[in-house]
């Protein structure tokens, strides 16, 4: 019945393949919604009533009662600050180089591919590469500062990749104009591409701190401890982070710490939910500030 | 002297940019380096014929055996069992969503597959541990709490948001051109869709599939978390298993000393996994870069 008239609506046939095609689509559109409703509800079922402000405020432990994420979270967000100081002025000032100067010879389409390769690497690589390179050989061992390194390597292709696109999208008249006023081509960059571009440049950064504040496996790679009952004090400090205490909790046999786990879930969800939906706020009104 | 000062700036300053735009290709360079390089020390004390053709991996037992087989076949077994998924109803939803769906309902289902895509991965292992082998063993009483189908099952959820973005962007690639020229001579929206855009779209949708497999082999903690941590040489679903991904969690959530065979295991183990998803990568690439018209 729903889906005759939703076929009559769309001034579709209703029989044939076109119909059987349809049912498909509804079917797959209902799988992937129920799982995401089903994934939603048993998180919140199994972690809402954990939530507390005492549950933000203290540090783990090993009655599952008196557990928080306050170290942890706390470690989340400086990790964050540190990735984003070391990642964005890389990956825009690459963004840069490869828009505004680079020459189109094989060499830079070389690099074109290796950055599209790069951000396929799969993460726990990246962990490695921060295990042996961080870690080891300039020995930070298991701190903030390698930990944030680490990230910040992952998200570096992610962070290119969107910055050239919102430079490509800066309109080249104001850039021309400029030039035959006499600017130079860094003087272009700082008065017309960055602040043009800033929108869709910012929209990528925080998809790609999303990204890595739910980033588990790399920092598992480092070593990054699991039990830290104490804040970190400098860069160098060892340090947990949201996601690990969450894997910490969820790979315990005790259904009270997997509780944990499912509100520290839903902070977690909830921070990179925030930060994603910014960021679609953000690039639509940047759209349709540039279509008008 | 005023204009030589001014073109040196301008000169430091396009070296710092470069700078930045080679910093890529160091990254590349480094994982390549320590990789090798530690898979190198590994197999001077491990044969290459042991790793790639014994069934068995059994590094943290005292008769140790480096059979790299089981964890290839862990990791593709959970890999298919998630491509089965995203694939048809990912290509499905694309289509749909190109050719039939109106711009209103595109700006609701876009953001939905977006927040699908934001979701950590490790909430999609507590989903797949907690919440659907609980499930699945009510159908399947034999079922295992650790096994391959429940993260099979979940991981293809989670790389769905993506064949639908790659496939999407495909679609919208082709020529309007033809579609219309379609219609003109009468075909309906299914033959348009897949007489047409279907074909035409063809190697950015398996460029899609690439990328979606090149993530699914990679996926840690989801499998870390709901696949056990048993190396087994089979492909039952229902039984734990490992993967190359959750081996490294294994021996990195241990405290292993640098320079042991078992830390260099786990990079030899990597380099496998790094070979597997580049070369998923650069075809990926290659065909992305075919598609522009």
């Amino acid at each position: 019945m729903f889906f005759s008239t939703a076929l009559k609506k769309y001034n579709l046939q209703t029989n044939g393949p076109n119909a059987v095609f349809l049912i498909l689509v509804m079917l797959s559109f209902c799988f992937a919604i129920a799982m995401l409703f089903m994934l939603l509800a048993s998180i919140f079922y199994d972690g809402f009533l954990r939530l507390s402000w005492q549950f933000l405020t203290q540090f783990p432990s090993r009655n599952p009662q008196m557990a928080g994420i306050l170290s942890s979270w706390v470690g989340s967000l400086y990790l964050m600050i540190l990735t984003g100081i070391i990642a964005v002025p890389l990956g825009v000032g690459a963004a840069i180089y490869f828009e505004k100067y680079a020459k189109k010879n094989w060499f830079n389409h070389l690099m074109e591919i290796n950055i599209g390769t790069l951000a396929g690497v799969p993460s726990i690589i990246y962990g490695l590469l921060g295990l042996a390179l961080f870690v080891r050989i300039m020995s930070l061992d298991r701190s903030l500062i390698a930990g944030a390194f680490t990230l910040a390597l992952l998200i570096l292709p992610i962070i290119i990749i969107s910055s050239r696109e919102a430079i490509r999208n800066v309109p080249s008249f104001m850039q021309d104009g400029a030039l035959a006023l006499g600017a130079t081509r860094s003087q272009v960059i700082k008065t017309i591409i960055i602040p043009l571009s800033f929108p869709g440049i910012l929209t990528g950064v925080i998809l790609s701190l999303s990204r890595a504040i739910g980033e588990t496996a790399p920092l598992i790679a480092i070593g990054a401890l699991t039990y830290i009952a104490f804040l970190p004090e400098s860069i160098l400090s060892p340090f947990t982070a949201l996601p690990i205490q969450i894997f910490n909790w969820i790979s315990r046999p005790q259904i009270l710490f997997h509780h944990n786990a499912a509100a520290g879930i839903i902070v977690l969800i909830s921070i990179t939910l925030l930060l994603n939906m910014s960021a679609i706020f953000l690039r639509d009104r940047f759209d349709r500030k540039n279509s008008k | 002297m005023y204009k030589h000062t001014f073109q040196t700036k301008e000169k430091i300053i396009e070296l710092i940019f470069g700078f930045c735009g080679m910093f890529s290709l160091f990254i590349t360079l480094g994982i390549m380096g320590i990789i090798f390089w530690e898979t190198t020390l590994f197999f001077k004390e491990v044969s290459l014929f042991e790793f790639m053709f014994s069934t068995q991996w059994t590094p943290l037992f005292s008769i140790k055996h480096f059979g790299v087989l089981p964890l290839i076949t862990g990791t593709l077994l959970v890999a298919g069992i998630a491509m089965a998924i995203a694939m048809p109803t990912g290509v499905l939803m694309a289509i749909f969503m190109n050719e039939y769906a109106n711009a209103k309902v595109r700006r609701i289902l876009k953001p939905v597959l977006e927040i699908l895509a934001g979701i950590p991965t490790i909430v999609y292992g507590y989903f797949a541990l907690l919440s659907v082998t609980p499930f699945l063993q009510k159908v399947i009483p034999s079922l295992s709490g650790f096994n391959a189908i429940s993260p099979g099952i979940v991981m293809g959820i989670m790389i769905l948001p993506m064949v639908v973005s790659l496939s999407d962007d495909a679609f919208g690639a082709v020529p309007k051109e033809m579609k219309l020229a379609a219609y003109a001579l009468g075909s309906s929206r299914f033959q348009v869709a897949f007489k047409i855009i279907l074909p035409a779209a063809m190697s950015g949708v398996i460029a899609a599939f690439m990328l979606a497999i090149s993530r699914a082999i990679g996926e840690t903690m989801l499998v870390a978390i709901a696949a056990g941590m048993k190396p087994a040489f089979t492909l039952n679903p229902l039984v734990p298993i490992q993967t190359i991904t959750s081996y490294i969690v294994q021996i990195s959530l241990g405290d292993t000393p640098v320079g042991t065979l078992a830390y260099r295991s786990i990079f030899a183990v990597a380099s496998v996994l790094f070979i597997i998803t580049f070369i998923f990568n650069v075809i990926a690439q290659k065909l992305r870069h075919s598609l522009k018209y």
